[in-house]
């Protein structure tokens, strides 16, 4: 799964970067005269309502996304680090008035908040990023303040400690080590998120701004020629959904590991817990062998 | 018994209890909203066109002429008479337009998460019960597709496939009970498919225990072992993810609403959003926000009545 994962996004890439050199068509450059012209050999996704190249445009939607969704990305697991390091570490009422806040923001589901500033700072590329990250940072502050409050207690944090080495030196040589797996299976997770919610915002008009295009902005000006046209909404659509499937593969398969070697959020790995069920005395009874089976089943 | 109620009792009331600053900085956030438009609030509302006069009166109207603590505090007194202003563009009360659109919301919101909870279920279930078979990877990679899909793509092929070519299912619009049917399917398949990977995780996991080699040891059916015993301990996270999913439910609202032209409050937010219509703009953000930390505190409070290890810590 992770194998798949990787090779979508790695394609997606290469793909976003070499478009311009791929596609012979510039993404504004607009043939009235074909325009909702269905998939040929020259145009392979068509062209959109102003005639233009369906294709260059997905591929430069892609370019928008990714640099959206890794700006998000960077930006929230920035700030969402240094504000869940803080809180993890220091506990007390400063990890108290941090999660308070967390709440709050907690409060609001997902893109609505992102939808309100929006609204009101304006639509435009450097908003969307504004408002996602200002919102973004939230997931991963949690992740890294479970991490920090688990890895704060270990010897060498605390041997480090008492040697009087300063605090952002532990946080930043010691603790933070600690959480960067989980961090960066957030990231990935968090990266398909960002896509969706910037296609979201720009597929209600309040995200990127033609001529610039975006995927989201493309499905919401094909949804009216949806009947005569729906290579206009089909290609943009698979495209995010080809993204995202990919970086969520890729996350699944991250965490997969990321649990396997730490050996699961939840106890001990899955090796073990087989091992230790191996060794538990069967009821004396068995009928027809039917557990034997469930078991060899299970494992 | 009297034990038990004494533990849940102060449980119940933390719980409400720790909500109401909650509420309080949802209330803040939102109020805020309006001032963080840049330059005039008032301004930027009616255009560079407006007069002189009519920004002052504009301005004048929605209180932005008085310090800040007294719009704080007026806005927070207006919000405990459920005043939640007047519509720039209508001038009725924000308050009664939006309970007008609530009925259509909830309906869609309760219909979606049906339409999941009946895809991800026996998805699910399968999936655990043949882990790792053809079954199990067949029914994950269209769970991870369901995640992967926007809800603002999936509508629109739903309405093409089964309102245009089939002319099965209208595709705009309340009406019957027909009108509601694409709209829920492109709102519940991204929840079916989290709650999908959910009951396989968390009735995979109940598989291994132990009680259920016991039952099966004891000459209990494969079917009876997974579906009373297994799949029942399984609901309660099911259950909750359900619950904690409405947020999503409710902002897969405000776009699937756009799409199907549905006359809820997902649509009159965005409609507002086009005509600046501020006010409007905030009540139906709070509106969303509390009906979510509402939502997350029943779920809270029902899962620690149905868990009692909960309520202990």
């Amino acid at each position: 799964m992770r194998n798949a994962g990787v090779f979508i996004v790695t394609v997606v890439v290469l793909a976003a970067i070499a478009g311009p050199w791929l596609v012979q068509f510039d993404p504004s450059a607009q043939e009235l005269a074909l325009r909702l012209e269905g998939p040929s050999t020259l145009h392979w996704f068509g062209l959109d309502e102003l005639g233009r190249d369906i294709l260059s445009r997905v591929l430069s939607g892609a370019r928008v996304s990714l640099v959206v969704g890794l700006v998000v990305v960077s930006v929230s697991a920035l700030i969402g680090a240094a504000v869940g390091s803080i809180a993890g570490y220091y506990g007390g009422i400063v990890d108290e008035a941090i999660s308070r806040f967390i709440d709050i923001l907690l409060a609001f589901p997902g893109l609505l908040l992102a939808i309100a500033l929006v609204a009101v700072l304006g639509p435009s590329l450097t908003n969307v990023v504004l408002a996602l990250a200002s919102i973004g940072w939230v997931g991963y502050a949690r992740v890294v303040r479970a991490q920090v409050l688990q890895a704060r207690e270990f010897e060498y944090v605390v041997a480090a400690h008492a040697i009087g080495a300063a605090t952002p030196r532990i946080l930043i040589r010691h603790i933070l080590p600690a959480a960067f797996p989980a961090l960066t299976v957030q990231a990935t997770l968090g990266m398909g998120g960002a896509i969706l919610s910037e296609a979201a915002l720009s597929f209600l008009g309040l995200g990127v701004q033609p001529p610039t295009p975006s995927w989201g902005a493309m499905i919401n000006y094909g949804r009216v020629h949806v009947l005569d046209a729906p290579h206009l909404t089909v290609f943009p659509g698979l495209a995010i959904a080809v993204v995202v499937l990919g970086l969520n593969l890729l996350g699944d398969g991250l965490r997969d590991s990321v649990e396997e070697r730490s050996g699961g959020s939840k106890g001990p790995p899955l090796r073990y817990q087989r091992a230790r069920r191996a060794s538990l005395p069967l009821p004396a009874r068995t009928t027809s062998g039917r557990a034997d089976a469930q078991r060899t089943q299970d494992t | 018994m009297c034990g038990n109620n004494d533990r849940v009792l102060p449980y119940l009331a933390r719980r409400v209890v720790l909500t109401i600053p909650v509420l309080l900085g949802v209330a803040t956030l939102v109020f805020a909203l309006i001032h963080l438009i840049p330059g005039d609030p008032a301004r930027a509302i009616l255009g560079d066109v407006a007069s002189e006069a009519d920004i002052a009166q504009l301005r004048g109207q929605l209180g932005l002429d008085r310090p800040l603590s007294v719009q704080y505090v007026s806005f927070l007194s207006g919000l405990a008479r459920a005043d939640l202003g007047t519509s720039l563009r209508t001038g009725t009360p924000v308050a009664s337009q939006i309970l007008g659109r609530l009925p259509a919301t909830f309906e869609l919101a309760l219909a979606a998460i049906v339409v999941a909870l009946t895809l991800a279920i026996p998805l699910g279930v399968a999936s655990a019960v043949w882990r790792g078979t053809f079954v199990d990877h067949a029914a994950m990679t269209v769970s991870l597709a369901g995640v992967s899909m926007p809800n603002f793509w999936l509508g629109p092929l739903l309405a093409i496939v089964f309102g245009v070519e089939l002319g099965w299912l209208p595709v705009a619009g309340r009406g019957g009970p027909e009108h509601i049917i694409l709209p829920a399917v492109s709102l519940g398949a991204a929840l079916a498919a989290v709650l999908a990977r959910m009951t396989r995780a968390t009735l995979a996991d109940q598989l291994r225990e132990p009680y259920v080699l016991a039952a099966r040891a004891r000459g209990v059916s494969r079917a009876r072992a997974v579906f009373l015993h297994a799949f029942r301990n399984s609901l309660i996270p099911i259950v909750t993810l359900a619950g904690l999913q409405v947020g999503a439910v409710l902002t897969g609202a405000v776009i699937t609403e756009t799409i199907f032209a549905w006359p809820g409050i997902g649509r009159l937010l965005v409609q507002s959003i086009g005509f600046r219509d501020y006010p409007m703009v905030q009540g139906c953000i709070l509106l969303i926000a509390v009906t979510y930390v509402a939502v997350n505190l029943v779920v809270d409070l029902a899962y620690g009545v149905l868990d009692p290890r909960i309520r202990y810590q």
